[in-house]
This record gives C-alpha cells, sequence and structure tokens, in this order.
C-alpha cells in the first residue's frame, strides 16, 4: 500500500485524515508544518505528498516548489480555501492534483490512486521500446521520456499527459476527456487542472513555449500531440 | 403655460418685458412732457403776438368791409410764429385774410368766449386730422383815462395750422420707437447673461443629482458667493453627504454580514474536514456496537455528510455575494454535457433525458454541472418520477427544462421557490439539500447572463426552464496555436476567453 506524507496544520483534519487513510491500510506519516514534512521526506521515503495549501510558516505552495526541486513525486494540495486563486498557484507550483477540503476518506483515496496509477501498456501490442517524435523519446514501458537523448524530469501528471495526448497523434483531447483519463475525474471537474499541467509539460519539453510543436492548442477544442 | 418654456426663454423675455415697459414708459411720459411744452410755446407765442396786433388796431367806424379787410391782411402778414388768417366778425359782417369770409375751425364755444373775455381766449381744434390753433379776441373800444375799456363788439380770429408742431411731436414719437428697439435688442444681452449666471448653477446642481443617482455618492458642488444659488449647493452638498455616510455605512454592514457568512464557513470547514474524513470509519464499524451507539454514531456520521453540503453551499452564496464567483467558460455539447452530470450521479435510470445531438455552447461545465444537478436533483427529491431532461435552442437561447411528474410547486411559494433557505414544503424540510441549492442555481444561471424560473404547466407537475445565452450551433475553430500568444505561449485557448464574472 502506498506509503503517504501528510502535511496538514489543523489537528483534526490531520488525524481524521491519518485516520482514514491508515484505515484503508496506507502507511501515513503526518506532519503538522511543511517544514516538518521536507525534513521527514528522505527517511521516510512517501510514495505521495498530500499537502494543505494553508500553512502557518512556509506555506503549501512554497513547500510543492522545494520539492519540486529534486523530486517529482506525485503532489496532491489540500485546499480549505474556496478561493480559486490559491488552487491555480498550487498548480503551477507543480501539484498533479487537489483535493477541496472537507473531503471523505473515500474521495481522497480515489485521487490517490488514480495519481499513483500507471498508465497501461496496451496488452499485446507492439511497443517500440522507444518511440521517437522529433527530438522528443518516450518510453511507455519504461515510463520515462527523453528529451535529445537526455531524460526528462516529469511529474506524474505531467507524464500521464504526455503519454496519452502521443498515444494518438494529431487526436483531439478535449480538456474534459484528458481530465477523465489523465486525473480520472468526472466529467465535471476543474479544467484548469488540465491547462496548469500542459503549462508545466510545455516548460519542459518544448523549445519555445509561445509556439509549442508537441502539445498543441485547438482553440474551443482542446489538445493534441504534433503534428510535428 | 410656464412648463412650455425652458427657464432660460421664461427669463430672457421677463427680462424684455421690463425693458419694454420701462422704455415705453419714459418714451410715453417724455412725449408728453414734450408735446406740451412744444405746444405750449407755440400757442403762447401765437395768442401773445396776437394780442399786440389786436391791441394797436384802432379801426375807424363805422367798418368799411374793404378797409377792414386792409388791416387783416396786414394783422396776418405779421403772423407768429406761423403763418396764420384772420377773420373778422362784427355783427353780421364778416371779413378775413384768406377766401372764405368765415371760418370753418372757429367753433361756438371759442366765439361765445371772446365775446365775454376782455383778453380773448384760445382753443385748439382738430380738424380732418389736421391741428389748428384758433384765437379770439375782442376789439375794445377806447375811452377817456380811468374809465374801463369796453369790447366794441368786433372780434377778430386767429386760425394758425400747426403743422410744423405736428412734424416735431411726430419725430418725437419715432425717436422713441428708433431708440426702443435696439434698447431692447441691447437688454437683450444682459438678459442673457443673467439667465446663464442663474441658470449656470441649476445646471451644476442637476449633473451632481444625476451623478448621485448614477450612484457617485461622493459629488459635490462647488459653491461660489452668498446668494439663494450657492445656498441650495451648499444645502445639496450637506444632503449629499449625509447621504454618502449612510450608504457607506449600509454598504460596510453589507460587506460585513457577507464577510461573516464567509469567514463562518471558512471556520466551520477545517473541523468538518477531519470530521468527514473518519465517518467511513464510523460507518463500518457502527455494526459492532451497542444498537443505540450504533444509531447515535451513524446519525453523527449523516448529519456531518449534510453539513459538509451545506458549508459548501455557504461559501458557493458567499463567493456570489462577495461578487468573487468565476465564470471558467468552455465550449461543449450541452447533451454531452447533461448525460455527464446524469452519469456522475447515477440518475441515468432514473431520469429520462431528452438530449439533442449537436448543441455546442459556451458555458462554465462545472456551473451548468452544479445548475442541472440541482434542478434533477430537486425533481427527484422534492416532485416524483418520471423526471424529464429536455434540452432545446430557441431563439438564441438554450433552454433546459426539468419537468417532474409530481404535485407541483405551492401557488405562494412559487415567488420564492429561488429564494435562500426557502422550503417551499414545510414537512419535507430536512429531508436533504442544504436550502441554498435553488438560490446557487438562479445565481450560476444569472452569472451566464441566463434566466430560470419555475412553473407548474398545465399537464402537472413541476418545470423549472434554464435559458442560457446562446449564438447558435458553434462551428469547430481549426486554429492551432503555431502563432504567438500573448502569454508566455502556455496558456490555451480557454484562459483568453475566461471571463471575470464581476456582475
Amino acid at each position: 500500500m502506498p506509503r503517504v506524507l501528510l502535511v496538514e496544520d489543523d489537528l483534526s483534519a490531520r488525524e481524521g485524515v491519518e485516520l482514514g487513510l491508515r484505515r484503508r491500510g496506507h502507511q501515513v506519516l503526518a506532519t503538522a508544518t511543511g517544514e516538518a514534512g521536507l525534513e521527514a521526506l528522505p527517511a521516510f521515503r512517501p510514495d505521495l505528498l498530500l499537502l494543505d495549501l494553508m500553512l502557518p510558516a512556509m506555506s503549501g505552495v512554497q513547500v510543492c516548489r522545494r520539492v519540486r526541486e529534486s523530486s517529482q513525486m506525485p503532489i496532491i494540495m489540500l485546499t480549505a480555501r474556496g478561493d480559486d486563486v490559491d488552487i491555480v498557484v498550487g498548480l503551477e507550483a507543480g501539484a498533479d492534483d487537489y483535493i477541496v477540503k472537507p473531503a471523505r476518506t473515500e474521495v481522497i483515496e480515489a485521487r490517490i490512486r488514480a495519481v499513483l496509477r500507471r498508465v497501461e501498456v496496451p496488452a499485446g501490442a507492439a511497443v517500440p521500446a522507444v518511440e521517437q517524435h522529433g527530438e522528443l523519446g518516450i518510453d511507455r514501458a519504461g515510463w520515462t521520456v527523453l528529451r535529445s537523448g537526455a531524460p526528462v524530469p516529469l511529474a506524474p501528471s505531467e507524464l500521464k499527459l504526455l503519454l496519452c495526448l502521443s498515444a494518438v497523434p494529431e487526436q483531439v483531447f478535449s480538456r474534459q476527456r484528458l481530465l477523465e483519463e489523465v486525473w480520472e475525474h468526472s466529467y465535471h471537474s476543474d479544467v484548469r487542472l488540465v491547462d496548469a499541467c500542459v503549462r508545466r509539460l510545455r516548460a519542459k519539453i518544448e523549445d519555445d513555449c509561445a509556439s509549442p510543436r508537441y502539445v498543441q492548442t485547438l482553440r474551443g477544442l482542446g489538445y493534441r500531440f504534433g503534428p510535428l | 403655460m410656464a412648463a412650455a418654456f425652458g427657464l432660460r426663454t421664461r427669463l430672457v423675455i421677463a427680462f424684455l418685458l421690463v425693458a419694454a415697459v420701462s422704455a415705453v414708459t419714459t418714451a410715453a411720459l417724455t412725449y408728453r412732457e414734450a408735446r406740451s411744452a412744444v405746444l405750449v410755446r407755440a400757442q403762447d407765442t401765437a395768442v401773445a403776438s396776437f394780442r399786440e396786433e389786436v391791441e394797436q388796431f384802432v379801426p375807424e367806424l363805422p367798418l368799411d368791409p374793404d378797409a377792414l379787410r386792409w388791416y387783416l391782411y396786414d394783422i396776418a402778414a405779421r403772423a407768429k410764429p406761423h403763418p396764420w388768417i384772420v377773420f373778422a366778425e362784427y355783427g353780421s359782417l364778416r371779413a378775413s385774410s384768406g377766401d372764405r369770409p368765415v371760418s370753418g375751425v372757429v367753433t361756438a364755444e371759442l366765439r361765445r368766449a371772446a365775446l365775454t373775455s376782455p383778453h380773448g381766449s384760445f382753443e385748439r381744434v382738430v380738424k380732418d386730422g389736421s391741428a389748428y390753433l384758433t384765437i379770439g379776441m375782442p376789439v375794445m373800444t377806447r375811452i377817456i383815462a380811468g374809465g374801463r375799456a369796453v369790447p366794441s363788439g368786433l372780434v377778430l380770429f386767429a386760425v394758425m395750422p400747426m403743422t410744423n408742431e405736428e412734424v416735431d411731436i411726430d419725430g418725437l414719437v419715432t425717436a422713441a420707437r428708433d431708440g426702443a428697439l435696439p434698447g431692447l435688442a441691447v437688454a437683450l444681452v444682459p438678459a442673457l447673461l443673467a439667465a446663464r449666471s442663474v441658470l449656470r448653477p441649476v445646471r451644476a446642481l442637476r449633473r451632481a443629482a444625476h451623478s448621485m443617482g448614477g450612484g457617485r455618492f461622493d459629488t459635490r458642488i462647488p459653491v461660489h458667493g452668498r446668494d439663494e444659488m450657492a445656498d441650495l449647493a451648499r444645502t445639496f452638498n450637506e444632503s449629499a453627504a449625509r447621504l454618502e455616510d449612510s450608504v457607506q455605512e449600509l454598504r460596510d454592514a453589507g460587506t460585513r454580514a457577507r464577510r461573516f457568512a464567509s469567514d463562518v464557513s471558512h471556520e466551520l470547514r477545517t473541523p468538518l474536514a477531519g470530521m468527514l474524513a473518519v465517518t467511513d470509519v464510523v460507518d463500518e464499524d457502527a455494526g459492532a456496537l451497542s444498537p443505540d451507539t450504533a444509531r447515535a454514531v451513524r446519525l453523527i456520521s449523516a448529519e456531518t455528510a449534510k453539513l459538509a453540503v451545506l458549508v459548501e453551499d455557504l461559501m458557493e452564496i458567499s463567493r456570489f455575494d462577495a461578487r468573487a464567483a468565476e465564470l471558467n467558460t468552455d465550449e461543449v455539447d450541452a447533451a454531452e454535457a447533461v448525460r455527464g452530470t446524469l452519469s456522475g450521479r447515477q440518475w441515468l435510470g432514473r431520469v429520462h433525458a431528452e438530449l439533442p445531438d449537436g448543441l455546442r455552447i459556451r458555458l462554465d461545465p462545472r456551473r451548468f454541472d452544479v445548475v442541472v444537478a440541482n434542478l434533477v436533483g430537486n425533481a427527484l427529491r422534492h416532485g416524483a418520477e418520471p423526471v424529464t431532461v429536455r434540452l432545446s435552442a430557441r431563439g438564441g437561447a438554450l433552454i433546459t427544462e426539468v419537468h417532474d411528474s409530481g404535485p407541483g410547486i405551492a401557488p405562494d411559494a412559487l415567488p420564492h421557490i429561488f429564494d435562500r433557505f426557502y422550503k417551499a414544503d414545510t414537512a419535507r424540510s430536512r429531508s436533504s439539500g442544504s436550502g441554498l441549492g435553488l438560490a446557487i442555481t438562479e445565481e450560476n444561471v444569472h452569472l451566464h447572463g441566463g434566466r430560470v424560473r419555475a412553473e407548474n404547466p398545465p399537464g402537472g407537475g413541476a418545470l423549472f426552464t434554464v435559458e442560457l445565452p446562446f449564438e447558435g450551433p458553434a462551428s469547430p475553430g481549426g486554429e492551432t496555436d503555431g502563432r504567438p500568444s500573448a502569454q508566455s505561449g502556455s496558456g490555451p485557448a480557454d484562459s483568453r476567453d475566461r471571463t471575470g464574472a464581476t456582475t
């Protein structure tokens, strides 16, 4: 079962979420501050970071950025605010998904599972070891992406988005469809997840973000991979 | 009558009337004085010189008409100041210096007066439009010194046409008229200036009042001078200041109330986060507890879930109240969106859906989901199945109808059905739902610039109709983002279309 590092300053929320997740078999380490969470990171080696946005000293967004400097581990933000700006900032900082508090444990667990789930390689399909798209090499089985031969560190949502789009090059995916396929969200979730993820992915794989080659926007329709 | 003209016109007319009346009055008085002065001078000269002539005239007796006529010629030649015709009357004898022996101008009164008065008398006569001065003068007999002079019975009359005087007086009238008209024209200038000086503050007042009506309560009028207009401006400014204070107070109170609602829901969320996370645990283990404890625990768990919904709805309403609700639009297929809402809540089997394809519309999918979910949920809860959801496009609007087969909405509840916490069915008020669902629905529809209404159609049940502005079947745009965009290029089409809704 996944190891989850929970950073949450509110005692009842921390205990409730910890209890609920532990009940479902997760190994949970709960810390009250971002600093403590970062400190616990190397020893605990979590599979996923569950991060409250509103933390007393170091904010969740700052923790998120710090983690992303060295790691592409899945990060899910917990937000108690209805403030949409915080969500956008958190997503820009590199979070893969977010959960609005209060939430049932089953909802939290479903998101954790979705973020951790790997894209299945179609069984029996003759998949080349590395697909080459321009300078981009995509290794579906190996779960890695190379750019001009060098590995590109991609967060899980970014990688899954790229794998989803590049699986059918030149096909247009609506943002709702991407939310369902990549994030496993219901139809009407927040499409800003997709937009923020596309921005982060482009920053990592595109030469010029102003005129992207790989992940292209089709106004009013969605996104597609290529044509190159 | 007064209302038919503007203030400016009325002021100018009043000003000109005053100017005209004073001009006419002055002219009339001047005319009268000047006229009498001219006439009196002429007639005084005439009477005096005629008397002199008559006094020097000592006729020879008995009177010889021919000799008398020569005398008369003589007197007529020395006429002063204008030529006159001299007539003589003595008994039945008539003579004159003119063509006719008897004057047609001399009146009977003058004749009588001339006979009795030793100093003679005169009269102004107007005949056939011409003015004449007629003078009657008796010729006196000379008696021994010390005795009284006695009228001899001979009376001389002088008839003098006053043509020159008439011309002079006509000249006066012309001069008065010629002076008055330019005077009135000149008076127009101060009239306009005066009107302007009155109207400027009035206009400023009007602008200020209009500005206040538009909600700019900091509007003030500059106060000049100490006249009534300045008083009015000062009063206006004081009232405006008081009004501004009151409005500010009301606004502050409203803001405080809204912020309080928002703060309360924020504060409620944190404990709920912990509680809601453990409801699963509680529910799973409830079976192992004693029956009473299990019931209590399940009650807490169920109510926690409802409380979470209520808090979420309160947060949503607070965002609308704070005008912080954003519209994140996207182009979607309306039928697909409704199907997503129904399937996401496992309603597909319970709801009859008529969803024609091809209705692509720009809307906020999340908000549209809330609208449809609230209406369908409301129909399933308070109405009765079958519930029908029908999509159609009509007259520039996408129409979403949700129709249930229940008893419909009580008529007295209809006007309040979208009010916050309004529960049409008091008996079932605690069934479920926060009491904010329809209010949130309405806010979301308004945010899209649409309308929502509830009615009881003839066939029975309750019908909710949502109309969203719709530009007809949208054509899929084929633009790629190969062109540079304004912001870092990573923003997809929607981020440029995002509408910061601040209605």
